[in-house]
């Protein structure tokens, strides 16, 4: 972050008097003013009565207060040895009583954070991938979050992971190279469709096979491998994102985003209608019935036999494995593909943020006319960041397809597109790590999470002597605008933010006037 | 660096001017030769889709104006502004039925609950449009102009979702209250009075606009702080109450645009607000955004287009087809010719 020392005297110049008045400044300096005992006195007073409010509501959320005051608290002890003590006291408490598996979770995240900070850059990622692997195993035994209701399953956890892939793709284009795409279910449905013509009955005149897995090899229709289509739709998908980037990237940004809104409308309008494009009886996308079913993944006899069954043969007839007491199925080995796939997604997406590409990104996110000048060529790094995006997102999409083993017009509405660009204002606009985060939350919500808060909210809140009857899943999308609307508002950097966006969210009317004085002079 | 520029805008150019130019000149050509054919084949339908046509175009004009209005002193593509316009026709439904117990075959006793309706829908949609203003744009003036953006999405994500709770995910029907009867007949098409009402709410709407913005104190104040926000601060407007009021006078027209919507189309439902205010974005883009006659005229001719493609008969691709031929429009002119048909201050017009 390049200090703007004008910028930054404005600033503080600005805040100093504001700090002073105002209610809420008072009240925070007044608590301020407060030694630190009667502070931790009353708020953990406050805490306890919290507690015991939401205990008559559900016993569990009341357990639940407690927890999250505890955690706080000690998050603020002493390392040795009063951190250490009550870690272990909190540890053995729900080991003794309450859920096995929570004691075993937070016994998990106090040892990464004994980790020393300078190895954490390593050592986190690695925890959580490896607890990401073991998921299917241990997802039956998980404890009931309160409210949320019980961990998502395996199939939903696939979906999540779908969608984290695309949010990270997305993140491309909108948190480095700061292009607002409104139309991101474009790539998406692009990918889908890619493997559903590749893979299907769709084309029954053509019979032509390539290495498919567990069909009969005189079936009609084209069907080529799923793991050459996910690049096949990805790098079909990269082409369709540079030929949509070439005639819009030289727009500024909100034309561009509503030109990628269009495109995002028009591309699912054509799936709709493909059934009979303009009466001429060429059936493209079979319509609004879809194309299904769609091949499944598999490595074939031959490589399942090398590695001795551990790559199965086919996905849809697996497994017979049984480690650790669970019986391996089908949706698990999809988790685990998916998985790869987002791994690879991440550390694409790692690698390219402070690539040469990437700092141009930057670059141009923070000042077009600044990079334009320093000698980056807009319209190619642009449509780099475009055809990057747009790759993953559809390799996402085909695999989403295959998972699903259909694809359908109605999946890609414009709500997609805002429920994509959801997740990544949520976690953090650039960060890899807050995209992922804040994109598998939302993906839990929208699959799983909404249903289940809205059937908590039905059961357990009594108003005097009514009811409530809430469809929560109806207002997902009025939900999402609203997640939208608050983090715009309020913390425009997202939940974990990158410092860098951060400082240009709040740095904001510095580099980019709303309403440009020499702009409007040339122009008028 | 120098010379290759120079050689790229002259490329540029070059082709814009004869290429897209011609090809455009062809694409004209085109479509005026199938309305030609359209009219030989059949003219009574020619007629009967042409009035419907300036009907419908006459409500996406009110619209497209509160988009242009907006965008003219923000710069701002406000997407909740549709979603306003559906809440628009169910405060219509609401106020008329419940409060004013409008139902048919009330003759003309329909004229004052109509007015009666229109002004409190006017008034209920614009200080709900100054209001979203308030609350998720003036926070983030100086923020990076894609922010207010993108909260422009979640709001209209949220207005949505309030039409939903309201009237629920079914069609809301409004009483079918303006006369089917013929005003006149021409070639055997009868020019009806529901379509003619429409026309007679939206002109004095459009003429009394004009007058604001263009003759009065507080329009000289609009204008100004749309050329210029620093300068018109500096020459003692207040510019967040201008800023404010455009959205009122946005939200109402808006307003007005529902209740016609509600009473001519009589149905309504929550997430018809968005489709139709992107096609009233592209109306307002199509005559040159920020331009009030341009958005006028471009409301005109996407009604009429849309009319056409629904309703002719001669190799007319149908209303499946409406949204991609309107966004096809919208994207060739933001990529082509961005300061539209009448052409006016885009930033990036010239």
């Amino acid at each position: 972050m390049t200090e703007h020392p004008e910028g930054t005297h404005a600033t503080t110049q600005g805040d100093s008097p504001a700090e002073t008045v105002g209610l809420r400044n008072v009240v925070r300096e007044r608590w301020h003013a407060l030694p630190f005992v009667q502070r931790a006195a009353i708020s953990i007073g406050l805490e306890i009565l919290l507690a015991i409010l939401f205990f008559f509501v559900d016993r569990a959320l009341g357990y639940a207060v407690l927890t999250v005051a505890a955690l706080y608290w000690i998050r603020r002890l002493p390392r040795f040895p009063w951190k250490l003590a009550a870690q272990a006291l909190l540890v053995a408490l729900f080991g003794i009583f309450g859920p096995r598996s929570f004691a075993a979770a937070i016994a998990i995240a106090f040892a990464v954070f004994w980790i020393p900070e300078r190895r954490r850059t390593w050592a986190l990622p690695i925890v959580a991938i490896g607890l990401t692997i073991l998921y299917p195993f241990y997802q039956p035994k998980m404890f009931t979050i309160p409210v949320l209701g019980v961990w998502p399953d395996v199939a939903t956890g696939v979906v999540m992971l779908v969608f984290v892939m695309m949010a990270v793709g997305l993140n491309i284009v909108v948190g480095y190279a700061g292009l607002l795409d409104l139309g991101y279910v474009a790539f998406y449905a692009t990918g889908a469709y890619t493997a559903a013509w590749f893979a299907s009955l769709q084309f029954p005149h053509t019979t032509w096979h390539f290495g498919a897995i567990g069909i009969d090899p005189k079936l009609p229709g084209i069907h080529v491998t799923i793991w050459l289509l996910l690049v096949l739709a990805g790098v079909i998908t990269a082409l369709f994102g540079i030929i949509i980037g070439l005639p819009t990237l030289r727009l500024r940004g909100d034309y561009l985003a509503i030109v990628t809104l269009g495109f995002g409308e028009i591309l699912p309008q054509i799936a709709r209608n493909g059934d009979n494009l303009f009466g001429t009886g060429v059936n493209l996308t079979n319509g609004p019935n879809g194309i299904t079913p769609i091949d499944t993944l598999g490595f074939g006899n031959t490589i399942s036999r090398w590695t001795g069954g551990f790559l199965p043969s086919n996905y849809l007839q697996c497994c017979s494995a049984n480690h650790l007491g669970h019986q391996v199925q089908s949706t698990d080995v999809f988790f685990w593909t998916a998985l790869v796939l987002l791994l690879f997604t991440v550390f694409c997406s790692l690698r390219l943020q402070y690539s040469r590409l990437g700092r141009a990104w930057i670059a141009i996110r923070e000042d077009e006319t600044a990079a334009a000048a320093m000698g980056i060529p807009l319209m190619r790094t642009k449509t780099w960041a475009y055809a990057s995006g747009a790759f993953f997102g559809g390799i996402a999409g085909a695999y989403y397809a295959t998972f699903k083993s259909a694809t359908f017009p109605g999946d890609f509405f414009f709500n997609i597109s805002v429920f994509i660009l959801c997740m990544v204002i949520l976690g953090g606009m650039g960060n890899i790590w807050g995209v992922v985060v804040g994109a598998a939350f939302l993906a839990y919500l929208d699959r799983e999470g909404l249903a289940n808060t809205g059937a908590w909210i039905n059961g357990n809140v009594h108003i005097g002597g009514w009811h409530p009857n809430l469809d929560v899943p109806l207002y997902a999308s009025g939900i999402y605008g609203l997640i939208i609307l608050v983090v715009m508002l309020f913390r425009p950097e997202g939940l974990i933010p990158s410092r860098r966006r951060a400082a240009e969210l709040h740095e904001g009317a510095h580099d980019e006037p709303l309403y440009d004085v020499v702009h409007a002079g040339a122009e008028g | 660096m120098t010379s290759e520029a120079t050689v790229t805008s002259f490329a540029t150019r070059f082709r814009r001017v004869s290429v897209v130019g011609a090809l455009g000149l062809v694409f004209v050509g085109l479509l005026l030769f199938w309305l030609a054919v359209n009219l030989v084949r059949t003219p009574s339908d020619f007629f009967d889709v042409l009035l419907i046509g300036l009907t419908t175009g006459c409500v996406y004009a009110l619209v497209a104006l509160g988009y242009t209005l907006v965008y003219g002193i923000l710069e701002l593509i406000n997407f909740a502004h549709g979603d306003v316009f559906m809440l628009g026709g169910m405060f219509t439904i609401t106020y008329s039925t419940s409060f004013f117990g409008l139902h048919q075959g009330q003759g003309f006793a329909i004229v004052p609950i109509v007015f009666a309706t229109l002004l409190l829908a006017m008034v209920s949609c614009g200080l709900l449009n100054a209001a979203i203003e308030f609350v998720a744009y003036r926070p983030l003036r100086g923020a990076p102009r894609l922010a207010p953006l993108i909260t422009a999405i979640g709001v209209s994500f949220i207005i949505q979702d309030v039409g939903l709770a309201w009237k629920g995910p079914n069609y809301v029907t409004a009483p079918d209250v303006f006369p089917h009867s013929k005003v006149f007949s021409f070639r055997g098409v009868d020019y009806s009075w529901n379509k003619l009402i429409v026309v007679l709410i939206t002109v004095p709407v459009l003429l009394a606009l004009l007058y604001l913005v263009q003759q009065t104190r507080q329009g000289k104040a609009m204008r100004a702080t749309a050329q210029d926000k620093d300068a018109a601060a500096i020459m003692g407007i207040n510019v967040n109450r201008t800023i404010s009021f455009t959205f009122l006078i946005a939200g109402s027209l808006a307003g007005a645009a529902g209740l016609l919507y509600s009473l001519y189309v009589t149905t309504v439902r929550f997430d018809q607000g968005f489709q139709l205010g992107l096609i009233a974005f592209t109306a307002a883009v199509l005559g040159g955004i920020g331009n009030l006659p341009g958005a006028v005229l471009g409301a005109v001719l996407i009604g009429l287009i849309q009319a056409f493609n629904e309703g002719l008969n001669w190799h007319a691709p149908g209303s499946d087809w409406t949204q991609s031929i309107v966004f096809s429009i919208l994207i060739l002119i933001l990529v082509f010719r961005p300061e539209g048909l009448l052409g006016e201050r885009t930033p990036e017009g010239g």
